[in-house]
């Protein structure tokens, strides 16, 4: 009999989407505290100095490559998943009652994951690519009072603030990520746990009610932020 | 009392000669149903009136007819075993419907469960998970004492919770990829949570779920619908225990 080997085995491939969907919650967690800097502090001067932390950082200077690569095999691990599971029904229903059984999102990850992707996309081109490759006058340096010191660095929250305040279709877009994320996480996130059979009766009720809590808190937070700058300048 | 007659439905139903042939789908009236009379009554009458017509009559997998045997299948209206809970078809009652209604039955519908005829798939491939590992190999001898191995409680209820599939394949009709680890959780579950289980735990695990994997089902992505869809309402749980006891066996490979 074949065994096969971990990586082609369907459970396998579930592992390591449950591990690095895990781990791109905690990268998610640490982006939307320090991201909620923003509207605590109208002068800009502690995001731009967690911004400058992060930037200037060697663990974070090691992390962003595992993060990047987090977020590759989860993506391309979900479309050979995806491609796999839907080969399993060559031929279709006629008439499907799937809504009776199970929830929207819990059937629909995939195209939450592929919106949450072009979201991606359009969030690191407006912003991580301005502040690491091309540069824009919006990020000229400011300098910062730091436990006494000034310390010289770029004017993040310049950025950040000013395409939220100019653009609406960058808020909306940027509101609609963070709804499409949370949605996408109050599946994944007990998913995950039952993929790593960390379940059990109780669990899976603990679990799930953590992963609406997270979704929300993700939801929420991330859309708070355009609509502070949306609605208060 | 008098039951209710339904005067008139329309059954749109899959057609198909034989596994190579192409199917389609045909739509029979049927006049005069008892809302008392089950589901596979109505197809028998049906059936009846094909055959007096000259039509070859609507093949159809039943057994016991009382739930337990795991013969009977159809995707009724969208739903396996139909718009009911915690039933197979054969417990399904024509009070569920309404006078009028078109009422569309489809076989179960998965790469792994074939089309044989009309409605009856080949669910040949849960047989050859089974042998791929659900079983105790040791030699159980004689009827030991019921004390000689004692077994917790919870255990032993959880053990008899999963005992209770009877491999109808609604979980695997249900599941939007086709999926067949409900199944194979109940089967690896009903052993795993009892001591003669125990020895193989791991063997069995990894053999199940490669034959399962091998044979073309997909994959979980806990949506979670197998559960409410399956006759015996076995718990997702178990398939949490069937991943720990696959990744426990592949870890220590």
């Amino acid at each position: 009999m074949s065994k096969g080997s971990f990586l082609s085995a369907s459970i396998g491939r579930k592992f390591f989407m449950s591990i690095t969907g895990l781990f791109l919650v905690m990268f998610i967690i640490v982006h939307l505290s320090l991201n909620l800097l923003l509207i605590f502090d109208d002068k800009g001067e502690l995001f731009n100095m967690a911004a400058h932390f992060m930037a200037t950082n060697p663990l974070i200077k090691i992390m962003e490559p595992v993060l990047a690569l987090g977020f590759v095999i989860h993506i391309v691990w979900s479309i050979v998943i995806t491609i796999q599971n839907m080969r399993a029904r060559p031929v279709g229903y006629n008439k499907t009652n799937q809504s009776v059984n199970s929830t929207w999102v819990s059937r629909n990850m995939f195209i939450l994951g592929g919106l949450i992707l072009v979201f991606l996309g359009l969030h690191i081109y407006s912003f991580w690519w301005k502040m690491k490759i091309t540069g824009d006058p919006l990020l000229s340096h400011v300098t910062v009072m730091q436990a006494g010191v000034p310390v010289e660095m770029e004017n993040a929250y310049k950025l950040v603030s000013t395409l939220f305040k100019e653009s609406l279709f960058y808020s909306l877009i940027h509101i609609a990520g963070g709804i499409l994320l949370g949605l996408h996480i109050t599946h994944g996130f007990w998913s995950a746990f039952q993929t790593i059979g960390l379940n059990n009766q109780i669990w899976r009720k603990r679990f799930f009610v953590v992963a609406q809590i997270i979704g929300l808190v993700f939801a929420i937070g991330f859309s708070v932020i355009p609509l502070y700058f949306m609605i208060k300048f | 009392m008098a039951d209710i007659i339904l005067k008139k439905l329309y059954i749109k139903v899959w057609r198909q000669n034989s596994p190579k042939e192409k199917g389609r789908f045909e739509t029979y009236e049927i006049e005069n149903i008892s809302q008392g009379s089950s589901f596979l009554e109505m197809l028998d009458i049906l059936n009846d009136k094909l055959i007096l017509e000259g039509i070859d009559p609507i093949a159809f997998d039943h057994d016991c007819r009382e739930g337990i045997c795991g013969m009977c299948s159809l995707y009724i209206n969208g739903r396996a075993h139909g718009p009911d809970r915690e039933i197979t078809t054969c417990q399904l009652h024509m009070r569920k419907f309404n006078e009028g209604d078109t009422i569309t039955i489809e076989p179960w519908r998965a790469g792994a469960f074939p089309v044989i005829k009309d409605l009856i798939v080949d669910r040949t491939a849960f047989e050859k998970i089974q042998q791929a590992g659900g079983f105790v190999s040791v030699n159980t001898g004689g009827i030991p004492d019921g004390n000689a191995i004692p077994i917790g409680q919870d255990d032993a209820e959880e053990a008899m919770d999963a005992a209770a599939c009877i491999g109808c394949g609604a979980c695997v009709a249900t599941c939007k990829n086709s999926s067949a680890m409900l199944f194979v959780a109940a089967k690896v579950s009903q052993l795993a949570k009892l001591p003669q289980g125990k020895v193989e735990a791991k063997r069995r695990a990894r053999n199940m779920v490669a034959k399962m994997d091998e044979l073309g089902f997909g994959g979980c992505t806990n949506t979670g619908a197998c559960e409410l869809e399956c006759p015996k309402s076995i718990s997702i749980s178990h398939i949490a225990r069937l991943n720990r006891e696959y990744l426990a066996a592949k870890f220590s490979e």
